[in-house]
């Protein structure tokens, strides 16, 4: 463990339902740089990032910019932590703005007609770095997947918080907006933000992250920078497929081509 | 655009939701005035104006303060939580079909205060009516909330609602089936039914104080309704305590309902009716149906007590006999705006 790293797991696991869905994990990640959390379905992804932000109960020890999370008030850890769950779920028909105010809801700002100057600053400022301030009055019920997408990525921007979990922000989304999606992700990791994304498109994972961290079956079996973490091995033996491998543009270029 | 404008539009909200909220207040103050009206002498609104600060005949005072007040009273705070608890479980749900009358809550308070009274426990002035109703309804949507579980659809739900209304609705009907009092029927038979007909202060002391309580419970829980627009998840993401959240507002809501049920019986829909009339002049958010909703249920149960004084029948009719002759077909209209997320399983 270095000096500098924001987050920390100690032999951190998680037991649903009788079942261990993730064991002995233990990971160290510095700010501003932009993880990537990948591995076949069913593998714990989803469960290690909730267990990163204390929303499931786990075993073992995580520590966020020196405090461990268990000492931390609900309040604080959501202040520390923005989650982009999966599917960008509304239920109800509300403004764009409205939701992406609620990133502030952790600071105390609960209602988005009441923000003080500070937060309506920064919604605002979170609503330019999304690019959805051209709709920020419709409602988000009239919005196209693409720009619901954005809309959930301004609300976790809106937190400023120093880490942001991702849960596959990229899936249902067209190639530009996927693209679209990494960028601004890849942007904030660059202002200093510890950025962790969960995904299924290696390739995406491959290019934008500084970091791959692969999940098998709850356990974390290859870290590091994407080539050497998505080596030919691990690629046959956790996603039991070949991969195509180049550089373009000098950026690492991985396409899965065929199972074996 | 600029952050400044971002703020003036919410500005125009808040000030369209603050004209709304004074129309109401309006209109439940109206309405209030020719509930103490309306009966078999019936005075103008001038004159219960008069009435209720001592002025004209003696007779005339009796009738508003003594006679007319308590119901008139109750028909605004009953109305009122119901329609509070309808918007409060909405929000905690995410789901425009979710009340307190489709969850069974009302009928099992019902219940509670039948088997008091049918054991010869209390009489229906005592105390032991309100806790035993507000016992057995955070009992049934502490049940309802379980079986239904995390995320549940709305099948689920309305599903679970209609086991536990109608295991509420035979235990009453055994309870009746057991007794050999013809009085203790009688009295069960008038809790099905539902009427603010001859309330008196006792009454309103003995429901009022619960049902303040669960209103201050619900309403605090406003901010957290909005965090779970985005989903249980997300909201525990940003601070919200969920598992803390769904028993303060069960309890809110059994308290409230719970404490109207012990005095009125079980009246029915307004908790429904309520949030979907507001929903278009307010929008969605979840907060600020709240209070309008809260409103607009003491206007429609006002309205609806008033409604059974003045319709001639050879009988009288029962208040939560309209409301639910009213609010079912509504009830009927919103499965149908909804067939799209009952048809798809869960919403």
């Amino acid at each position: 463990m270095t000096a500098s790293s924001f987050l920390t797991a100690q032999a951190l696991g998680v037991t649903l339902a009788g079942r261990a869905v993730l064991n002995d994990i233990s990971l160290s990640l510095v700010s501003g740089h932009l993880v990537a959390l990948v591995g076949p379905n069913g593998a714990g992804k989803t469960t290690l990032l909730r267990a990163l932000a204390g929303l499931v109960p786990s075993s073992g020890a995580v520590h966020v910019g020196g405090d461990a999370l268990s000492s931390l008030p609900l309040r604080e850890r959501a202040r520390r932590f923005a989650y982009l769950a999966q599917g960008h779920i509304v239920h109800w028909p509300l403004p764009a703005r409205d939701i992406v105010a609620l990133g502030r809801y952790p600071h105390g700002a609960t209602d988005p007609a009441r923000l003080t100057p500070r937060d309506s600053e920064a919604v605002w400022r979170a609503m330019q770095v999304a690019d959805v301030v051209a709709f920020g009055e419709r409602r988000v019920t009239e919005l196209s997947g693409g720009e619901r997408s954005r809309v959930a990525l301004a609300r976790v921007f809106a937190v400023e918080a120093p880490v942001i979990l991702a849960d596959e922000p990229t899936s249902s989304l067209d190639p530009r907006h996927q693209i679209d999606v990494m960028k601004s992700l890849r942007a904030a990791a660059d202002k200093g933000t510890l950025v962790i994304v969960v995904t299924h498109d290696l390739g995406l994972a491959a290019r934008f992250a500084d970091r791959v961290l692969v999940l098998s079956d709850g356990r974390l079996v290859s870290q590091g920078a994407p080539a050497e973490a998505l080596s030919e091995r691990v690629m046959a033996d956790v996603f039991r497929v070949s991969a195509y491998r180049a550089e373009y543009q000098r950026e690492t270029v991985i396409v899965p081509w065929a199972q074996i | 655009m600029s952050a400044q404008n971002v703020m003036v539009t919410a500005d125009v909200t808040v000030r369209r939701r603050a004209g709304v909220i004074g129309a109401l207040v309006g209109l439940v103050v109206l309405l209030a005035l020719v509930s103490l009206g309306v009966g078999p002498v019936r005075l103008s609104p001038l004159t219960v104006i008069d009435a209720l600060f001592g002025g004209g005949s003696d007779v005339q005072q009796v009738i508003t303060r003594e006679i007319r007040l308590p119901r008139t009273i109750l028909g605004c705070a009953i109305g009122a939580i119901l329609g509070l608890s309808g918007a409060a479980l909405q929000g905690l749900l995410r789901n425009p079909l979710a009340s307190p009358s489709l969850f069974g809550a009302p009928q099992s308070a019902a219940f509670g205060a039948v088997l008091v009274i049918a054991l010869g426990l209390a009489d229906v002035r005592s105390y032991a009516l309100p806790v035993a109703a507000i016992a057995a309804a955070f009992v049934s949507v502490f049940v309802l909330l379980a079986i239904a579980g995390r995320n549940a659809g709305l099948l689920i739900l309305i599903l679970a609602g209609l086991a536990i209304s109608s295991l509420a609705g035979a235990a009453t009907a055994l309870v009746m089936n057991l007794s050999s009092n013809p009085f203790v029927v009688l009295e069960i038979a008038f809790w099905l039914l539902g009427s603010l007909e001859d309330r008196s202060f006792r009454h309103v002391v003995l429901a009022l104080p619960f049902i303040v309580a669960g209103a201050i419970i619900l309403f605090n829980q406003r901010n957290a309704f909005r965090a779970l627009s985005l989903g249980e998840e997300t909201a525990q993401s940003l601070g919200v305590d969920v598992d803390r959240l769904r028993l303060l507002v069960i309890a809110g809501v059994a308290l409230g309902v719970g404490g109207a049920v012990a005095v009125s019986g079980t009246i029915g829909f307004i908790g429904l009716v309520a949030p979907h009339l507001m929903r278009p002049l307010i929008g969605h958010d979840p907060a600020r149906l709240l209070v309008p909703s809260a409103l607009t249920g003491a206007a429609l149960l006002l309205a609806a007590d008033i409604a059974v004084r003045i319709i001639p029948s050879t009988s009288d009719i029962k208040v939560g006999v309209l409301t639910s002759i009213i609010g079912v077909p509504f009830f009927l209209y919103l499965i149908m705006r909804e067939r799209r997320a009952l048809g798809g399983g869960v919403a």
